[in-house]
């Protein structure tokens, strides 16, 4: 399936945006041979090198402001609850500008996915540091190291009654692939934190390659057990850091925000179905 | 005989005056009169000193006046703080158990006695209150059996014995004349605002709580099912305003409410509005600024703010009404105004006329439907942002088969993809110019300028929102002419000019400091005379203008 654009792709050479890209292509087109309708897919970006993913896809979008991602998919979702959103945005958006919408849509349980392009820091703006960036980050606005402790957003998501914790690897497009399918299939808020070496200001690639390891997935409904795995790494990235484990982490069934707020009402007029 | 009256009930918060207050007004329209509530309250929840301020009178009224006919004192602060302005023939009613008055005329009401012989709580003392009062204007004990009933769900029975034992005690010394009109029901500026966006057929009303924009949210939460709209409260004012611009995105009408503090907030979303081309309404309903300023009180000192909000080069409707009926007709009519645009717009009213309680009538409604946007015909590739000649894009939803709609916060081309080169950016710029230029051409087929007074005097008055009510009274008092702009962008400069024809003195009432509206004017070579302008977080009254004037 051609899910591509006419856009010229702007991203680095070699950016593992493109690995993000490949799963998400994949992800879309294998939800849409599974029946999904493909005019029912919004993508919803913010703004910074993850965002341009939007431009490239040939899908239905809504290219929202810094931060905002999120809130603006919940909107999109009251407005036709018959949508599949997915968020593209980055960590500066997502954990910097709009850490609130987050904790507000997961304690919500709002049916829309958010696919988190993890880099840890600004890339667009030149390499800054942002909330998962490590202490000790060497960034333009930081020349002797982030004097800031990261925050593990997964260890947020769980603490906020998130119902789907993930965590993938732009450089594992396959595996990151069934992950979508997985949140997007979810009802209710699915989270996928996407681990997302910068090539240019936060070349992460080895450290990562030398830690990642796939999950097996075991009790997904066991907050305990979730945590233990999630606190197998912190973000920082000192030596101690041994293991990082990407796939499922945890994954439970609750009633979601829409079906909850709309719950009997008549379905609500849209423009389309005004009378002449 | 009089048929205008002012009653005012003050207490401290938590004793129930604005709803005895409420009882009060009722009862005055059951006997035909037209009725203006002015709540003044504080910000705290318990203690302090609130009073409401009711206007019943034969003609429509828009304001509370100074001189008290009935002075109603739940407690002795409302007593000393009121009495100077009772009028010379005004009458205290007070309650005898908590405070005593020397005055011969004044009339006290034993309430908790009352109360406690019946077997009540203590807040029923404002039902034994209210019915004392009622005798003592010679209210029929039916009409205020009939009033009570409605406005006492809970306790019902108990509220109803209270009011009967006070009734019977007063002695009936006036008699208030019944007047030969229909009783208006009586609904505040944010409800008559939230059913003129329901009649146009708004699906959502998305907010975080904010005097005095909260009623809105109140009321339509309470109306969820018979209105099949829903009130959603969410995390703060910039999720509000951004989720307001994704619902309306997916083809739903939306509104948000806040004051000043919370549109400020906003103003990310009012650009991104207007880049996005996606519909948005705002009610901004001002209070007594800068920053946390007074909250509970009014000012109108958001005006240039509200023009000039959002970064970017930008045009947005902004619309003043300056009454219950007003608000309610363009509330409607600026989501339809917005629907057909695909702009960001603001409602901008003030406390004074988003809480006081207005004689409603309802045939204003007739007046508003939903109006159908631009829609796109199903034919060929569908474009966002298609080059049209007036700058109007047809507007399509995500769900629509055939067509992928791709919303932008960058600069864009037709389709909605992200562009930078100065070709395409000057031609969507220009797009928009165009849609700009079809917004003023409206602005010249509305009624954006309401005239009022003596039409043909050379002396006018210029007031905008809630400054209507007692500017209107004033003109009408003096002979002049008083001209209020509804529309104040794009601003109605032929109707202005038109109105103004034959003036040669104006004068400009407002309640901020600085002449706002003033300054708007200048833009456009109408320069006023004298500035009148009351910035103490109080509305004007009536004769505060006469005076100046």
């Amino acid at each position: 399936m051609k899910l591509e654009t006419y856009a010229k792709n702007t991203w680095c050479p070699g950016c593992s945006n493109f690995g993000i890209f490949t799963a998400l292509k994949g992800a879309v087109s294998s939800l849409i041979e599974d029946e999904m309708s493909k005019e029912n897919i919004v993508i919803v970006s913010g703004i910074g090198c993850s965002s341009k993913i939007i431009d490239y896809l040939n899908l239905n979008s809504f290219s929202s402001l810094h931060g905002r991602p999120i809130i603006s998919a919940e909107g999109i979702k009251l407005g036709n609850p018959n949508l599949k959103l997915i968020v593209c945005a980055g960590d500066g958006g997502i954990y910097n500008e709009g850490i609130a919408h987050l904790i507000h849509a997961v304690k919500r349980n709002s049916d829309i996915t958010v696919l988190v392009h993890n880099n840890r820091t600004f890339a667009l703006t030149t390499g800054q540091f942002t909330a998962t960036s490590p202490e000790g980050f060497k960034g333009k606005s930081t020349p002797k190291g982030s004097m800031e402790q990261p925050i593990n957003p997964l260890k947020l998501v769980l603490a906020s009654n998130g119902t789907f914790i993930a965590r993938g690897y732009a450089f594992k497009p396959n595996h990151l692939k069934d992950l979508i399918i997985k949140a997007v299939k979810h009802p209710g808020f699915s989270f996928v934190d996407i681990l997302q070496p910068c090539i240019s200001f936060f070349d992460t690639t080895s450290f990562y390659n030398q830690r990642v390891y796939e999950m097996e997935e075991k009790d997904l409904g066991s907050p305990k057990e979730a945590l233990r795995k999630i606190e197998e790494w912190d973000y920082n990235e000192s030596n101690d850091s041994k293991k990082i484990p990407i796939g499922m982490f945890y994954k439970i069934q609750r009633p979601t925000y829409e079906e909850r707020l709309l719950e009997g009402l008549i379905p609500l007029k849209r423009e389309r179905e005004i009378d002449e | 005989m009089k048929k205008d009256f002012s009653i005012l009930i003050g207490g401290a918060a938590g004793e129930g005056s604005r709803k005895a207050g409420l009882v009060i007004a009722k009862l005055f329209s059951e006997l035909g009169y037209r009725i203006f509530i002015y709540d003044d309250y504080q910000s705290l929840i318990r203690g302090g000193h609130n009073f409401s301020q009711i206007r019943a009178s034969k003609e429509k009224v828009l304001s509370h006046r100074k001189k008290i006919d009935f002075l109603l004192a739940l407690d002795k602060v409302t007593i000393e703080k009121h009495q100077a302005d009772l009028d010379k023939k005004g009458i205290i009613i007070y309650n005898s158990d908590k405070t005593s008055v020397k005055d011969k005329k004044a009339v006290g009401i034993a309430v908790e006695t009352i109360v406690k012989e019946i077997g009540g709580v203590s807040i029923m003392g404002n039902t034994a209150f209210v019915a004392g009062f009622a005798k003592f204007i010679g209210i029929e004990w039916k009409t205020l059996e009939g009033v009570l009933k409605k406005e006492f769900k809970k306790s019902q029975e108990l509220n109803l014995k209270i009011a009967r034992k006070s009734f019977d005690k007063v002695k009936s010394s006036i008699k208030i004349e019944k007047i030969d009109q229909k009783p208006l029901p009586l609904l505040t500026g944010n409800e008559a605002l939230s059913l003129g966006a329901v009649k146009a057929g708004l699906d959502f009303y998305i907010a975080y709580p904010m005097t005095p924009a909260t009623g809105i949210l109140h009321y339509l939460s309470s109306h969820k099912e018979e209105f099949n709209t829903v009130a959603v409260q969410l995390e703060n004012e910039v999720g509000i305003v951004n989720a307001a611009i994704g619902a309306a995105y997916s083809g739903a009408r939306t509104m948000v409410g806040t004051s000043g503090g919370g549109f400020a907030l906003m103003t990310e979303g009012l650009s991104l509005a207007a880049q996005s081309e996606i519909p948005l309404v705002i009610v901004e309903s001002q209070r007594a600024a800068p920053s946390t300023g007074v909250p509970t009180y009014t000012s109108q000192g958001d005006l240039l703010f509200a023009l000039t909000a959002g970064h970017g080069d930008i045009l947005r409707f902004v619309i003043a009404p300056g009454d219950a009926e007003e608000a309610c007709f363009w509330s409607g009519k600026i989501l339809n105004l917005s629907w057909k645009y695909q702009t960001p717009s603001i409602l901008l009213i003030d406390k004074e006329v988003s809480e006081s309680t207005f004689s409603f009538d309802k045939n204003i409604l007739n007046k508003i439907k939903k109006e159908k946007p631009l829609l796109w015909d199903k034919k060929g590739e569908y474009l966002r942002y298609k080059e049209t000649e007036n700058g109007i894009s047809p507007l399509a939803f995500p769900g629509e088969e055939n067509a992928v709609v791709k919303a932008n916060s960058y600069e864009h081309d037709e389709f909605g993809i992200t562009v930078e080169d100065e070709k395409s950016v000057e031609k969507m710029q220009n797009k928009r110019l165009r849609k700009f230029k079809e917004m003023r051409k409206e602005v010249d087929k509305l009624e954006a300028i309401n005239v009022y007074g003596n039409k043909n005097s050379k002396k006018a008055i210029i007031a905008w929102g809630s400054t209507k009510g007692p500017a209107k009274e004033a003109a009408e008092k003096l002979g002049m002419r008083m001209i209020q702009p509804v529309i104040l962008e794009p601003f109605p400069v032929k109707q202005m000019k038109h109105a103004l024809e034959g003036v040669e003195k104006i004068a400009l009432v407002e309640t901020n400091s600085l002449a706002q509206l003033g300054k708007l004017l200048s833009c456009f070579g109408i320069k006023a005379d004298k500035e009148i302008l009351k910035y103490n977080a109080r509305p004007f009254l009536p004769e505060e203008i006469e005076e100046k004037l």
